[in-house]
């Protein structure tokens, strides 16, 4: 209990310094360049205290959760030697936490409405809803397959740059051949899905499987999958905006 | 009174957020690997902590950063304040003039990527597994950097109104170069930062400010052109780590001039 209220303590001195660089730029910017009032100094006060309180929560549950069960999971399917679970572990972690991603949902919606500007769909509510929905379905779908993809090379131990390198030149070419309004969509696709839940279980089953997988070095076959992950919808919103032009 | 219920609505947020993958994970351990998991306990209370936490941060971020960040990406990128702050001699506002926005996307990159959670947890996972040899703060400080530049120059793209496309092929090119020379050790973790960096804190406000831009930048549209900031903070995080790492290199290299030509990747992957 002690240790806890230690670690937590020490959590919180760290938020605090991770936050200021952002009190420091907004303080400067709002003084010295835009010159105005702010006003609700006390919401302010208030919001930053919750800012803190939650960067802390945060970062300790991670170390008492999210990293333990990632690695877990890792360490017990490499155990049980069964590739085709971990494929299907893999796969369904990065649909199912990409799929209601509220980034992407975002992001979807305004696709939507660039598609429609660019006369690619009617402009009808549910033309739209169909286009994003077709989105965030590809997105989710390629950010399984990237996890899916990058567990395989930690099993066969496969060349990352070589594989990470020759997606994106496959990215160059489909930009040639993908309508030029879902270019700008697709790229940003590529940020947007992995979110601050999912990049810690992420990491930790790829480092917790390759440590425990015989011969492979955690440092440089247990990173990488957060890589695939932002690769592969870049790729397949392109491809996804290509077909629909062509039908 | 409000506030409080505020905090019960963020952390309900997180809580749909979260649940349906820690649901997942419980229900994997039972029915595939079957047994009990290890360390129930302290998992669960972590689980808590998470949605309580992320929920928490989400209000905070809501009461505070947003809104001022939103606004301030509104102000700077206000017709009336460009006219005020020009510096050229042109008759209309060239790229030159939009050097507060610059300066700003540069600026609220930077100390946003600082205070992202999900790189957080990369650093904390990545200095444990290098044994301390690459450290929490120096890795997060390169992510920043690199962020940080990378949004300055999507700024520059959208007022210069210059393909995407382009600078990010060019962006790739240098970091196929780069690895090729830089650390083995550091390569997999740097094409990782990319994705890290684009995440709860810095996508809303970057988002904003690019919205802003192509609204006030005469000829673009905000559909098509404010898109691309998010792709350029992605990139450009794996060239600042690589050369963080290539830096490390050379730093040491400077130190034991002497070292044999063999000893040289090993020494390149001790450098961290």
């Amino acid at each position: 209990m002690k240790n806890s209220l230690i670690a937590l303590s020490r959590d919180a001195l760290g938020s605090l310094r991770d936050l200021t660089p952002i009190v420091i730029v907004i303080s400067v910017f709002q003084i010295w360049v835009i010159k105005q009032p702010v006003s609700g100094f006390v919401s302010l006060i208030f919001g930053a205290l919750l800012v803190v309180a939650g960067l802390t929560f945060f970062i300790f549950g991670l170390r008492l959760a999210l990293f333990p069960i990632g690695e877990n999971l890792a360490h017990s399917l490499a155990k049980k030697g069964s590739a085709f679970w971990l494929f299907v572990f893999a796969f369904v972690l990065g649909f199912g936490t990409t799929i209601a991603e509220p980034a992407l949902l975002a992001v979807a919606a305004e696709a939507a409405a660039v598609a429609v500007d660019a006369g690619a769909i009617p402009a009808t509510d549910e033309a739209r809803a169909s286009y994003a929905l077709g989105l965030r379905l590809v997105v989710a779908f390629s950010v399984g397959v990237a996890l899916l993809i990058g567990v395989f090379r930690i099993i066969a131990d496969w060349s990352l740059p070589v594989m990470i390198i020759g997606g994106y030149i496959l990215v160059v070419i489909a930009t040639t051949i993908a309508p030029m309004e879902i270019v700008g969509v697709a790229y940003d696709s590529g940020g947007v899905t992995t979110s601050t839940v999912t990049v810690p279980l992420v990491t930790a089953l790829g480092v917790g499987l390759a440590s425990s997988l015989r011969g492979r070095n955690a440092m440089t076959d247990g990173f990488g999958l957060i890589a695939f992950a932002s690769l592969t919808p870049i790729l397949f919103v392109l491809l996804y905006g290509t077909i629909l032009e062509w039908i | 009174m409000d506030l409080i219920l505020d905090a019960l609505k963020f952390v309900g947020y997180s809580a749909i957020d979260v649940l349906p993958i820690a649901i997942f994970l419980f229900a994997f351990q039972i029915f595939v690997i079957g047994g009990r998991m290890p360390n129930v306990g302290p998992i669960v209370v972590g689980f808590v902590f998470v949605i309580v936490g992320l929920g928490l941060f989400l209000e905070g971020l809501e009461h505070t950063l947003f809104p001022l960040g939103r606004l301030m990406a509104q102000q700077l990128t206000d017709p009336e304040f460009l006219q005020s702050a020009k510096i050229s001699a042109a008759a209309a506002l060239i790229w030159r003039d939009y050097y507060w926005v610059y300066l700003f996307g540069a600026a609220v990159a930077f100390s946003t990527t600082l205070a992202e959670p999900a790189l957080m947890a990369v650093s904390i996972k990545a200095n444990a597994v290098s044994g301390g040899a690459i450290g929490v703060w120096g890795l997060r400080v390169a992510v920043a950097i690199g962020a940080g530049v990378g949004v300055s120059l999507g700024c520059f793209r959208i007022i210069s109104g210059l393909p995407l496309q382009h600078f990010i092929a060019a962006g790739y090119l240098v970091v196929i170069a780069q690895t090729a020379l830089a650390p083995k050790v550091i390569v997999p973790l740097a094409y990782d930062s990319g994705g890290v960096t684009t995440s709860t804190v810095t996508v809303p406000l970057i988002t904003a400010l690019g919205l802003g831009l192509a609204e006030a930048v005469p000829g673009r549209s905000p559909l098509l052109d404010g898109f691309g900031l998010v792709a350029f903070a992605a990139l450009f995080p794996i060239i600042s780590v690589l050369a963080y790492g290539q830096l490390a290199v050379l730093r040491q290299r400077v130190d034991h001039s002497d070292i044999e030509p063999d000893e040289l990747q090993e020494e390149k992957d001790h450098a961290l």
